[in-house]
């Protein structure tokens, strides 16, 4: 269970995320939902341990997490995936789509190019495709190899942070297709965030909604509901 | 439309200029003394305060030495003085800029006082009292202008730095188990390396500068080595009895190539960002 517990964070005086206690199951999709600048991103980032939050606790399957970042353990960090809303600006442009896949394995001491060749394929990009660099693929491709880099260290937890928002509608389905199909291989836990109502409930099997802190004096800030 | 365009092809004119005088320096510098093969610390007395000829393009100096050969072998010992010196900087520079900004926190902090500390000392009055304390020599000025020109380019990697470890490419590494080192030696560098680059070549005049004011104060490179410090030097007491070249001609190998340099420097500013390479190809 990826558990977070009354987290608390903000940017300068604003507070982003208000007291937000939040369970991720194994094995299951949740959708989170809510308006723009509510904080899904910024959870989805304290989730990943790649921000400090200000207050509220972390733990991955009962192991809490004292450390973000790189002070976070590895073991602890590469369970936990992200995938970003924008997949030009969450790949190196100097590397090639082969070395983007490679990278958590080559990072890990690990290399293995049948490993990065099945991801590729799973995913759907061809070998061609691989020997280009990002400003030489489209979205939709670009957004493949994060998902396959997202999957190359068989992480229990995937955070999808409105990963399908900027993708036509079959490159959405077939993302969604290749998550689910990982969940169900491996049993882990997919967080889908999004704005698309229509997806959210065609893939996830719970929702939970974030309406933010910064909702205007005298509205309720509630939590996702505990799952 | 049409008067940025001309503008653009005025400004690239300027740059193929720059880049021709630099070139044609660049390999007189290299080519002149090994080929020509005069002795330019040869003492001739009778062809003393000679003024600019056919025979002698820029003169002779006071010792009747031809001022064009003594400035082609004064701009090779400073330029390659500023490079090394450049280089210096640049590495103690950048490894500090490097820690501050990946480390952050307490080690940023610290660091960076001690970069605010260096850079309100006066440097050349710094460097010339760490070239003081040695014989003179071109160690000394490279250690002198090297251990006083790092605080920009440690100011300079460490704000890349901070931009780069924001941006979600380095979080994703960090998320995919990267360690600090992987993360600076795979994603850091490469992108700082054009930075880093042109802020060395942009270091070379103005080491070059400095060597030239060390030389000039005595407190360079020895006295009878060419270099154009000690030639302006030199040259200063034959301006009274009118003798112009010989400080003249030291002067412009330090200018043309400075201007030179600025203007390419500026262009490859341009070329990193994204906005000004966009109206550099129209």
């Amino acid at each position: 269970m990826l558990r977070a517990h009354e987290i608390t964070v903000r940017y300068g005086r604003r507070t982003v995320l208000d007291r937000v206690s939040f369970d991720l199951p194994p094995g299951q999709v949740v959708g989170l939902g809510g308006p723009s600048g509510c904080g899904k991103s910024t959870l989805a980032r304290v989730l990943a341990m790649m921000l400090r939050p200000a207050g509220g606790a972390l733990s991955v399957d009962g192991a809490q997490v004292r450390g973000w970042r790189q002070r976070a353990p590895r073991e602890l960090r590469t369970r936990v995936a992200l995938l970003y809303q924008q997949p030009r600006l969450a790949v190196d442009p100097k590397l090639r789509l082969r070395e983007i896949i490679a990278e958590p394995l080559a990072a890990m001491g690990r290399p293995d190019e049948s490993r990065v060749g099945a991801l590729a394929a799973e995913v759907g990009l061809t070998g061609d495709l691989l020997t280009r660099r990002p400003h030489e693929v489209s979205d939709g491709q670009l957004q493949r190899a994060c998902l396959a880099r997202a999957l190359t260290l068989d992480p229990g937890y995937l955070i999808c942070d409105e990963m399908t928002t900027m993708l036509d509608a079959s490159t959405q389905a077939y993302l969604v297709a290749v998550v689910n199909a990982y969940r169900d291989r491996t049993g882990a836990g997919v967080l889908a965030i999004s704005h698309d109502e229509v997806l959210l409930d065609r893939w996830a099997d719970t929702r939970a909604e974030l309406t933010g802190a910064g909702s205007p004096p005298g509205m309720p800030s509630p939590s996702p509901a505990p799952l | 439309m049409t008067t940025e365009l001309a503008q653009v092809k005025v400004r690239r004119k300027g740059v193929w200029a720059a880049a021709i005088t630099l070139g044609v320096l660049a390999l007189a510098v290299l080519v002149v003394p090994p080929i020509v093969q005069l002795d330019q610390q040869l003492v001739d007395l009778r062809s003393a305060g000679l003024a600019p000829s056919l025979a002698h393009p820029l003169g002779t100096d006071e010792m009747g030495r031809d001022v064009l050969l003594r400035s082609l072998y004064g701009l090779r010992v400073s330029f390659m003085v500023g490079l090394v010196a450049a280089l210096v900087s640049m590495v103690i520079g950048g490894l500090i800029g490097l820690a501050a900004g990946s480390l952050g926190g307490l080690p940023d902090r610290l660091l960076m006082r001690v970069v605010d500390g260096f850079s309100a000392l006066p440097h050349l009055l710094l460097g010339i009292f760490i070239v003081a304390m040695f014989a003179p020599s071109p160690y000394a000025v490279i250690v002198s202008v090297g251990v006083t020109h790092w605080t920009t380019a440690a100011r300079i990697v460490r704000s890349e730095v901070l931009s780069l470890r924001e941006r979600p490419f380095v979080e994703a590494a960090v998320s995919g188990g990267a360690s600090r080192a992987r993360v600076v030696r795979r994603h850091l560098l490469p992108h700082l390396a054009p930075h880093l680059l042109l802020a060395t070549v942009l270091m070379v005049p103005h080491a070059i500068w400095h060597e030239t004011a060390l030389s000039f104060l005595g407190l360079g490179l020895p006295p009878h080595l060419a270099s154009l410090g000690n030639m302006i030097n030199d040259g200063q007491r034959s301006l009274l009895s009118g003798d112009w070249w010989s400080s003249f001609a030291p002067g412009l190998f330090i200018l043309v190539p400075t201007l030179a340099v600025s203007v390419l420097t500026q262009h490859w500013r341009d070329r990193l960002n994204p906005r000004t390479r966009s109206e550099l190809s129209l």
